[in-house]
């Protein structure tokens, strides 16, 4: 029963899905200043997604009912599970078990395979090669993501634990004031921009090239899903780098705000990069995952080895 | 293994302000055969035309294009006044090329922002159409209009400049300057963009004459061509100005030359200013004789090319318009094949493409609704028509 409330109510769905369309509020309307335009008002994010779930859901013809239809249910549980995850751990380091870090990993992959599944089984060409091009995003970034996740365990001696990395991290300081730690850090957001697939590396939905890609034929309930787990997203992958990195999130006074903080930071950088940069092509990507992030992530292993 | 994809762009597409249909064959990412129907937006505008007297015509003309709405009156006009041979007075001169050039900061800046959104950089996007307020914001104070400036008419223009408004439209063009050299600067040294565009759908100096590309398009491509310099209207052979071409003949080399471009609008509307002296704007012309006329003037996109033939009463009995997407969009084949398909949007995007006013004529097979007539059958038809015409004219067959 409290396993359910946590994972429906705080700090699971509910939550999850009123910080991350509160959090893409923020991006929108930053965007929008940026961008000389108003904005929209602070619920609107909100007002989007219950417009959508009222709206008719239409099937193609092509497309492979189940699959079609449970590929977004299942990318918001699993980004509601990480998030469910990360604040009890937040709330209580010694709750948790041993490798929860990798699960974390794991299932942070997940509504990016959701979105390929769907994309796929739509039957739609444009669809799938949106889905194609998610497909090869997914393998380009993963690896250097993974790469830099481990500097955080080196550091704190081989534990893949969440719980303890955070209590290490209180001790002694958030890994990202390391030298290594600092620049698996800068890896990692260069790959959270590419898993929130946002600006430069939106190839997957690309709106001038491919309408929407993946989601093109999605309608009604399920496309409100798809944006309620992209608005999760927003909040629950930043918040997983701020766990690892950045010393998380401590419960009290002044803690919490510092915590937000760094979440807002967080945010600020996503914006800025999204607003600043043109959509790159998928092999540029691949290029540029393979190769400098690679690298960079690679240094940075080595760093955290050497201990600096 | 080989998949071949056929991709629809259009006909709606989030790409495109206007319908149009592009099939796009795709290998994989890569784009094997491009296929381009128009006509969705066909207006008839050459048939309506015949049916309006002179003056009319004029504003008609002007809704071919929302965009190049003085470039269409201006090739207009001038059809006309090569009929009639009326003067026009040194200060409508000027006034033309005025409006003529702020047109083409407009469109060239419009072209930036249009270009940013196609490769997702919306920010640019929205900071290029800021700054082509401040060019509309001149139009609507100097002819009452942001488009459609209604500023034509054969032997001069509608609406004189008054000097209250000159410090405004200076203190505007430096505006604009700023704005230009930051795009230059954000748009022409980011390397991401670079990226993006740098030898992306080269159309070749050899590709860009034989497809006949005008304007941008074919300047990219190292083609010296500029109607404003080759066989100069309006005022301008009385300025000094630089046409600008480039080498690459890609989508960078594109923008490049707009942006460019743009610097030397500025330099002529601020050469015009100075050098207007007072006097009349308009000849007043009463009628048209009986002949023939040819109009070119260089729109943002290109040569637009008028004719029109007078029989000698109110309306022409015939009037023809060539817009320059027209021999623009063929060079999607030597430009967009070989290249992928997240590529193929900014290089159809780089001509500028303008469809409504290419369009002009489509014929479709109504039982399968697919057929649509071949080059032959266009060429037979013209050659038809010929025949017919020189029979009623002279009485005798055409050998």
């Amino acid at each position: 029963m409290k396993i359910l409330f946590w994972f429906l109510i705080i700090p699971g769905f509910l939550f999850t899905s009123t910080v991350g369309l509160l959090a893409s509020w923020i991006d929108r309307k930053v965007t929008a200043r940026v961008q000389w335009r108003v904005g929209p008002p602070v619920l609107q994010p909100f007002i989007d997604v219950v417009k959508l779930l009222g709206k008719e859901t239409i099937l193609p013809r092509t497309a492979d009912k189940i699959t079609f239809l449970t590929a977004p249910v299942l990318g918001l549980v699993s980004i509601t599970l990480i998030s469910t995850i990360l604040w009890v751990m937040i709330a209580d380091p010694k709750v948790g078990f041993l490798g929860d870090l990798i699960v974390l990993v794991y299932l942070l992959a997940i509504p990016s395979i959701s979105v390929i599944m769907g994309g796929f089984a739509s039957g739609n060409p444009i669809a799938s090669i949106g889905a194609s091009r998610e497909m090869k995003l997914l393998l380009s970034y993963e690896l250097p993501f993974v790469l830099a996740v481990f500097v955080p365990v080196i550091k704190a001696g081989g534990i893949i634990r969440i719980g303890e990395l955070l209590s290490i991290q209180a001790q002694s300081g958030a890994f990202a004031t390391n030298i290594s730690g600092f620049i698996a850090l800068v890896v990692a957001i260069i790959c959270m921009q590419a898993k929130l697939a946002l600006v430069p590396f939106d190839m997957a939905e690309a709106e001038t090239e491919l309408i929407g890609g993946p989601i093109i034929e999605y309608s009604g309930t399920p496309l409100a899903i798809f944006k309620l787990t992209r608005a999760s997203m927003l909040f629950t992958v930043p918040m997983f780098l701020v766990v690892i990195f950045m010393g998380g999130i401590v419960l009290s006074f002044p803690g919490i705000i510092w915590g937000i903080l760094k979440y807002v930071l967080l945010l600020v950088i996503i914006v800025l990069i999204r607003n600043t940069n043109p959509r790159i092509r998928i092999d540029q990507a691949v290029k540029f995952f393979w190769g400098p992030v690679t690298v960079l992530a690679i240094l940075a292993v080595v760093l955290a080895f050497i201990g600096v | 293994m080989s998949h071949k994809v056929t991709i629809p762009i259009g006909p709606y597409h989030s790409l495109q302000e206007e319908p149009e249909f592009y099939q796009l064959t795709v290998d994989g990412e890569t784009v094997t055969d491009i296929d381009v129907r128009i006509g969705y937006v066909h207006r008839g505008i050459e048939k309506v035309a015949e049916s309006k007297s002179f003056d009319k015509i004029i504003f008609l003309v002007e809704r071919i294009c929302g965009i190049c709405s003085t470039s269409h009156p201006m090739a207009s006009v001038l059809a006309m006044e090569d009929v009639s041979g009326v003067e026009v007075p040194d200060r409508a001169q000027y006034i033309r090329t005025i409006v003529c050039e702020l047109e083409r900061i407009h469109s060239h800046l419009l072209w930036i922002g249009l270009a940013g959104h196609f490769l997702g950089y919306n920010t640019v996007w929205m900071w290029a159409w800021k700054y082509r307020e401040i060019v509309c914001d001149i139009f609507e104070a100097i002819t009452g209009n942001r488009q459609n400036y209604g500023m034509m008419k054969i032997g001069g223009v509608r609406r004189d400049i008054e000097d209250e408004y000159l410090p405004g439209i200076m203190k505007g063009m430096d505006d604009v300057l700023r704005a230009l050299d930051m795009f230059k600067g954000a748009v022409l040294d980011d390397p991401v963009l670079a990226a993006r565009l740098k030898g992306v759908g080269i159309l070749s100096k050899a590709d860009a004459l034989s497809y006949s590309a005008l304007g941008p398009t074919s300047r990219a491509s190292g083609v010296d061509k500029d109607v404003r310099r080759d066989d100069p209207y309006a005022a301008y052979d009385r300025v000094k100005w630089n046409v600008i071409t480039q080498k690459d003949g890609d989508v960078f080399a594109k923008a490049v030359v707009r942006i460019l471009e743009s610097y030397e609008s500025v330099s002529i509307v601020k050469q015009c200013l100075q050098k207007m002296q007072k006097g009349p704007i308009d000849s007043d012309p009463k009628e048209l004789p009986e002949g023939e006329g040819i109009g070119h003037a260089e729109a943002p996109r290109g040569e637009v090319f008028h004719y029109v033939k007078s029989d000698g009463t109110n309306s022409p009995e015939r009037y023809k318009v060539r817009a320059p997407t027209f021999m623009n969009f063929p060079t999607f084949k030597a430009t967009v094949i070989g290249e992928t398909i997240s590529d193929a949007t900014i290089i159809l995007a780089a001509i500028d493409p303008c469809y409504c006013c290419t369009e002009r004529m489509t014929v479709v097979n109504r039982k399968d609704k697919k057929t649509i007539l071949t080059g032959e059958d266009m060429i037979k038809m013209s050659q038809d028509k010929t025949r017919r015409m020189y029979k009623r004219m002279t009485g005798k067959e055409l050998a």
